[in-house]
């Protein structure tokens, strides 16, 4: 297939190539004007009765007539109407203009054919003008599309030149027209559902995927849209800017004015919250203007808010004392809290203490640990006592740094948790580290039982042989940790347990923030606003088609739903997964090693 | 040109078939699904009730009624917009590509498009579930092994229809599919 194409194309520019064409000398149907191997590609092959495609924007559709501009994408054949030239134009500074596109976009622009909007169907004379454009811009296929004015019947051919000789014998191969939004298709990113692996960026001949090269050709093309039909240029274009240019200059002034205008605004505020203690406001010729214009009743308002937040008075009306009591409120639950904990703890204490579950422990051994964590108890409701005059200034600072959003909220709320349960979590490390101790105890009785040694040279067991009174030593100790375990490993098990819910509850707020953080907020209100940003893929819409005249579609974009939206633009998140498996934490459990369930940032301690 | 058919799918309800001819390289067909019937609206509905006054005699609380209310809207709104599917169109167009749209009952569409370079074929495959039962698939092309199959895209998936219905739009499809690979100019 390939050998018989290159001979027709060498067969083809040969013919071409002896005709003299009238005209400026640089119509030489060679590529020097055009980037090598993009406008005339002899590497496709036409066989007849092939479907062609134009893509063709909807704005040029009510353009005066002229020459389509835009790029050939051979291997799909289809063609991508990019813009409209207007007559009367001259070749060569069209020739121009286009050189100086290919240059600035690296996509290969030429001229495709004529676009004909005329009142009634064109003449002969009109048509053989038309044709002979074909021969000064050489293109193969040369697409000549033409439109009634104000009706709906569009015509289209796509003639291909075998030279002067036999006129009649230019095939002539059906065209589809597509219609899409040229705006739309510009600022939109398309998502594949799956990327290939080893895309090269700024491929100009190769496309993976024929709509991704229609979406990639017009997003490279800024360089055409510079200049208009209103210029005074040489060459007057047709294309999405002719729509609305006005209504873009602006939306591009405010957007290159939005960022110093931020850091503006965030210094102001900081200045007024400063500026909002001072007394000046209050004299009465201001006071009286500034109650009657609503956008200064409407800062005063925010004015006081931010006044409330930073004043340490005390509140004069109900409505603040709402929001004032509020915090008070709080740290005044915290003491009772804190002491319903502490009672509860003391229960569980004295329950252990006793017959738990009609276990029967070591009377001594539970005795001395139940009241050892009793005295802890007591020790922890002392010195939260102590603090309660304080919590409430404490708090109240605190929640300041709330205005700093949710996650801060969370994040604190997250570290109160761990400082009131802080004496479970003393329990725990007491409780784990003598049931550590105990069950490596007694493992290494046990080998002595068995008469093996740990070598820790060696890192294994070797036998060895004990004198008589090690060997009785060693066996009464054994006997003593036996009998102990259970009374041990109970007070373990229901302080582990404590700790394990406790961490549970930190692990929540944890996976809230992480949540929270990791939100993209941008591209779900891209989404919202701006469906069209953001595209999973194009539709097809057919529209009224009568017979003889050709297929016309409308493409339309799909916008991505919003689950992939989440997925792909999710933010990385400071939070990294727990280190252990499940297997690794029950083992840890078991011989009584502390865990540590949080990320460590900076050091790793395991 | 349009054209209507009936048949029936695999638990035998009526499915209609529309098949509109635009050209020779552009063909859509159009299969609209059973509708939801009244009886079944009224048992649902009288079922919820039943269950929420049976409900409200034990608790006396007014707001179990109300909820019932509440949940029996939202219930039908939700089924209406984001489960009932009214018709599946599948528009096949030469040396473009293979689009399904279903659309809900509430007007909501869904559209997937599938490029002329990524589908291989378009097959009928059986599969056992609890009988036999025919569906058509879009086979799509392996990017790495220019042979192979990468993934399986069924067809008509709530319209469930019947082989005679699916033959004959297999047909369609496999004259277009020829066409386009007798004139496709990739290697």
């Amino acid at each position: 297939m390939g050998l018989v194409s290159r001979g027709a194309a060498e067969a083809g520019r040969g013919a071409a190539s002896a005709v003299d064409r009238p005209g400026p000398p640089d119509a030489v149907p060679n590529p020097t004007p055009t980037p090598p191997a993009e406008g005339a590609d002899p590497g496709s092959s036409r066989s007849p009765g092939m479907v062609l495609k134009a893509f063709f924007p909807t704005c040029c559709a009510s353009a005066d007539s002229g020459l389509l501009v835009g790029r050939w994408v051979p291997e799909q054949s289809s063609a991508v109407v990019l813009a409209v030239v207007h007559f009367p134009f001259i070749p060569i500074q069209v020739k121009e203009l286009l050189a100086q596109v290919q240059q600035a976009s690296q996509v290969g622009v030429t001229v495709l054919g004529t676009w004909c909007h005329r009142r009634q169907e064109p003449e002969e004379s009109l048509g053989h003008f038309l044709e002979g454009l074909g021969a000064i811009f050489s293109h193969r296929p040369w697409f000549q599309l033409c439109r009634e004015r104000g009706s709906k019947s569009w015509s289209c051919k796509a003639t291909h030149w075998q030279g002067p000789a036999s006129p009649a014998a230019s095939g002539e191969d059906q065209v589809m027209l597509i219609f899409y939004d040229q705006r739309k298709v510009l600022l939109s990113q398309l998502h594949p559902p799956t990327a290939l692996p080893d895309r090269q960026a700024g491929d100009t001949t190769a496309s993976a995927g024929g709509l991704a090269a229609v979406f990639d050709t017009v997003a490279r093309s800024e360089a055409l849209f510079q200049s208009d039909r209103f210029d005074e240029g040489p060459v007057r274009l047709s294309h999405w800017q002719s729509e609305g240019m006005e209504a873009s200059i602006l939306v591009e002034l405010a957007k290159w004015a939005a960022g110093p205008v931020c850091l503006f605004l965030a210094c102001l505020l900081s200045l007024i919250s400063a500026a909002s203690a001072c007394r000046v406001f209050k004299l009465w010729p201001l006071s009286f203007i500034w109650s009657k214009l609503s956008t200064c009743e409407q800062l005063r308002h925010r004015l006081e808010q931010l006044t409330l937040i930073f004043s340490t008075r005390k509140a004069e009306s109900p409505a603040q004392l709402m929001r004032k009591d509020l915090i008070g409120q709080l740290a005044d639950a915290l003491i009772p809290v804190a002491d319903r904990v502490a009672e509860e703890l003391q229960h569980l204490l004295q329950w252990l203490m006793g017959a738990p579950a009609g276990l029967k422990m070591n009377r001594a051994l539970d005795q001395v640990l139940g009241r050892f964590f009793l005295y802890h108890i007591h020790l922890w409701i002392s010195y939260i006592h102590l603090m309660s005059p304080f919590i409430e200034r404490i708090l109240w600072h605190v929640g300041l740094s709330a205005c700093l959003g949710l996650t801060v909220a969370l994040s604190i709320l997250s570290d109160i948790i761990a400082l009131l349960t802080f004496h479970i979590y003393c329990f725990y490390v007491y409780g784990a580290r003598l049931y550590c101790l105990k069950i490596h105890g007694l493992s290494s009785l046990w080998r002595l039982f068995r008469g093996k040694k740990w070598n820790v040279l060696r890192q294994r067991v070797d036998s060895c042989s004990y004198d008589l009174d090690q060997l009785f030593i060693g066996t009464l100790l054994f006997t003593i940790l036996v009998f102990l375990l259970p009374t041990t490993a109970l007070y373990y098990l229901v302080f582990t347990l404590l700790r394990l819910l406790v961490v549970a509850v930190q692990g929540l707020i944890h996976l809230l923030v992480d949540l929270i953080n990791s939100l993209p907020l941008y591209s779900l209100g891209l989404r919202l606003c701006r469906p069209y940003r953001l595209a999973a893929g194009v539709k097809f819409r057919v529209l009224e088609h009568e017979t003889g005249r050709p297929l016309r579609l409308l493409m339309q974009i799909n916008p991505l739903p919003y689950s992939r939206v989440v997925h792909t633009y999710r933010l990385p998140t400071c939070g990294c997964h727990p280190k252990h498996s499940w297997g690794s934490l029950c083992r840890k459990l078991f011989f009584g090693e502390l865990i540590y369930p949080w990320r460590q940032r900076g050091n790793k301690q395991d | 040109m349009e054209d209507e058919q009936s048949f029936s799918d695999i638990c035998g309800g009526r499915l209609a078939l529309q098949r509109r001819f635009y050209s020779p390289s552009c063909l859509e067909f159009c299969l609209s699904c059973p509708r939801i019937t009244l009886r079944s609206l009224t048992a649902v509905t009288c079922t919820v009730w039943l269950a929420a006054y049976g409900l409200f005699t034990l608790c006396e609380n007014t707001m179990i009624l109300s909820a019932a209310i509440f949940i029996t809207l939202l219930g039908l709104l939700g089924y209406l917009h984001f489960v009932k599917i009214d018709h599946e169109t599948l528009l096949i167009i030469d040396s473009l590509g293979i689009q399904m749209t279903s659309s809900y009952a509430s007007g909501k569409e869904s559209t997937t498009f599938i490029e002329m370079g990524q589908v291989n074929d378009v097959v009928i495959n059986e599969a056992i579930y609890m009988k036999v039962i025919y569906y058509l698939c879009i086979l799509l092309k392996d990017p790495v092994e220019p042979h192979g199959i990468s993934q399986v895209v069924p067809l008509f998936q709530s319209a469930k229809p019947r082989l005679d219905c699916l033959i004959e739009v297999y047909r369609s499809c496999q004259d277009i599919l020829a066409h386009q690979k007798a004139t496709s100019t990739s290697p």
